[in-house]
């Protein structure tokens, strides 16, 4: 039987982990191997479902008794009723999906609350290679050339701040991550956050 | 019917009628075909309108049957297919269909779970089908045998459980016609499903399917032997119609790659074409072969009204047009497979299923396996396959409370 590998939650999965409360009713969408839903399961009692593109991904879930589809975000949310989850996570996925607001959309309507983390095409260093380089930037956060890379659709912190006031989103916490997915201790300044978290990752609901 | 079957099926009922009075449904010195009559306390009402008075169930158990009555797992089998899950065939003698899975320490492991499967209602090794004599008339039954549903067989399989006293399954199983029953039971009976596993299946049978199912009856009507269906009192079979309507049915259980690897173009035991309608390919002598050997463990009629219950079968019908309010409120974990290369039930038609359970928020796992080897792969050593169903039903035994495998796994052959 195939095995979810074994050892610590990635340090930016272990954050989002830490935010959800026991026995909540989580839908983890790219859930890869499942490991995020796999440790909600064991310590905080979660109800977990996870959405899968890659089918290596998804029978490795399955075959560890998560309950996980072949799915994905642009094409798979739309099914599910609303409030049906309490948590829909979207951990560094939303620059991949064809349609990133409706994916948000569906998200925050399927879910009481949607946390979301994306790497920040704000960065400095992506600044800085754009404006001296003259070409895509590839950094250790982006590290695909713009001819291969699945994320079609990058954008700043700030970017996604805007997309949020224009969905009457409300952002219910921020946190800036470094390239490991550790935090930042920054200002509280969007425009600090901008040019040096090199993630981000927001805690969002429906504006009630 | 061949006198050497219909010998063989008296023998077996004269052995199981016996056996049936003195042994517990859990006792695993069980032969590996019982059988039960049903349905003489509340007549079975079929969804034609026909009600049948009391059925015969012919059906194997493996395994011991928990004392909480907790840990049973029906399967169902797929069109031409019977409970010799395990257990070699009774006329030709090849392994059951799903050996490889059962056993100790196997998927279906039966140092843990206690397994039931049943011949469907219509079929022909036993249980009640059109080659059955009619108690009314003391005929055959032939033609004059009721039109059947999924629906129809799936309550007669609940008429079993109840009578092996059994109140919820911890898991109902099955590919192909066997995971529309799946589908079935999990709409028509939520509280009695713990898990559900439809595999290669869909809630609705396609035009596609239809027509090839058409393909099939047509060829048994166009065989005179057939005798408009009463054959049996003219003591004749409609082996040639019944032939070509496996030879038709059979290429779409595989798929181009599978037929090309293992016959391409090939010659069958010569060195070039003869110009002339011999079976030259080995495609064709193996069809030929699949069509003549199915004959004589298939009753033709029986092959006429299981086709039509799959042509009949539409779990969104059934439901008032929406497939997702058939399983509205289900509290069933489901684990929906596919496989890449079948075509018959291609993995749109599990997709659809996937939707609309989502659409309620039941909990779904659903994997499309990568598989060159067309339908028939669920019958089939596909490793990551079984994996998948390891996991699902470890992961459901634990949610209900079934222990942890022990020692080791073992899987494929």
């Amino acid at each position: 039987m195939m095995t979810l590998a074994n050892g610590p939650l990635r340090v930016d999965l272990k954050l989002i982990a830490e935010m959800v409360e026991p026995g909540a009713r989580v839908l983890d969408v790219g859930c890869g191997e499942g490991a995020l839903l796999d440790w909600l399961g064991r310590n905080r009692g979660v109800d977990g479902r996870g959405i899968e593109l890659s089918m290596e991904g998804v029978s490795a879930g399955v075959a560890h008794g998560l309950s996980v589809i072949q799915g994905d975000a642009d094409t798979d949310l739309k099914d599910y009723p609303s409030g049906a989850f309490d948590y829909v996570i979207l951990s560094q996925t939303l620059q991949a999906t064809h349609e990133p607001r409706k994916v948000l959309e569906n998200m925050l309507r399927i879910g009481r609350r949607a946390i979301v983390s994306f790497p920040n095409f704000g960065h400095w260093r992506v600044r800085a290679h754009l404006l001296f380089r003259g070409t895509m930037p590839v950094t250790d956060t982006l590290v695909y050339q713009w001819y291969d890379t699945p994320n079609i659709h990058f954008c700043t912190i700030r970017d996604f701040l805007d997309l949020c006031r224009e969905l009457n989103v409300r952002v219910d916490k921020s946190i800036a991550l470094d390239r490991d997915g550790r935090v930042l201790p920054l200002p509280r300044a969007a425009g600090i956050t901008n040019l040096f978290a090199d993630q981000a990752l927001f805690v969002l609901s429906r504006d009630a | 019917m061949p006198l050497l079957v219909a010998r063989l099926r008296a023998k077996m009922i004269s052995d199981l009628m016996s056996a049936e009075e003195t042994l517990s449904p859990s006792d695993p010195t069980l032969p590996p075909d019982r059988r039960v009559e049903l349905g003489l306390d509340r007549p079975i009402r079929l969804d034609c309108g026909v009600e049948l008075g009391s059925v015969t169930v012919a059906y194997s158990t493996y395994g011991h049957l928990n004392a909480d009555r907790s840990n049973a797992i029906l399967i169902c089998h797929a069109l031409t297919g019977d409970h010799y899950v395990a257990d070699p065939h009774p006329i030709t003698g090849k392994p059951g269909w799903w050996a490889d899975l059962v056993g100790p320490g196997r998927l279906l492991d039966t140092d843990r779970y206690f397994l039931i499967c049943s011949n469907v209602l219509g079929s022909c090794m036993g249980t009640t089908g059109p080659a059955e004599i009619d108690p009314a008339t003391g005929r055959p039954w032939g033609l004059s045998f009721p039109v059947i549903t999924i629906g129809d067989m799936v309550e007669v399989q609940a008429r079993l459980i109840d009578h092996l006293g059994i109140d919820q399954l911890f898991c109902v199983i099955g590919g192909s016609m066997g995971g529309m029953q799946v589908l079935e039971w999990a709409h028509s009976y939520p509280d009695r499903v713990f898990a559900a596993v439809p595999i290669a299946t869909a809630a609705r049978h396609s035009a596609q399917n239809i027509a090839f199912n058409e393909v099939g009856r047509q060829a048994i009507m166009a065989d005179p032997d057939w005798c408009d269906g009463d054959y049996q009192s003219h003591g004749l079979r409609p082996k040639r119609g019944l032939a070509v309507a496996r030879m038709a049915a059979h290429i779409t259980y595989l798929s181009e790659p599978a037929l090309h690897q293992k016959f391409g173009r090939n010659l069958q035991n010569r060195d070039r074409i003869t110009y002339g309608f011999d079976a030259d390919f080995q495609v064709e002598s193996y069809l030929r072969h699949q069509g003549s050997t199915f004959v004589d463990r298939f009753d033709a009629n029986s092959y006429l009204f299981i086709t039509r219950a799959m042509d009949y079968f539409d779990l969104a019908a059934e439901s008032g047009g929406v497939l997702a309010n058939a399983f509205r409120g289900t509290r069933t974990r489901f684990c929906v497979v596919s496989f890449s290369s079948d075509w018959l039930f291609p993995t749109p038609e599990s997709r659809a299923v996937v939707h609309a359970l989502n659409a309620v928020a039941a909990n779904v796992s659903f994997v499309e396996i990568l598989s060159d080897k067309g339908h028939d792969a669920f019958l089939l050593d596909e490793p990551e396959f079984h994996a998948t169903l390891a996991g699902f039903l470890d992961g459901a035994a634990a949610h209900r409370g079934l222990p942890p495998p022990t020692g080791q796994r073992r899987y494929g052959r």
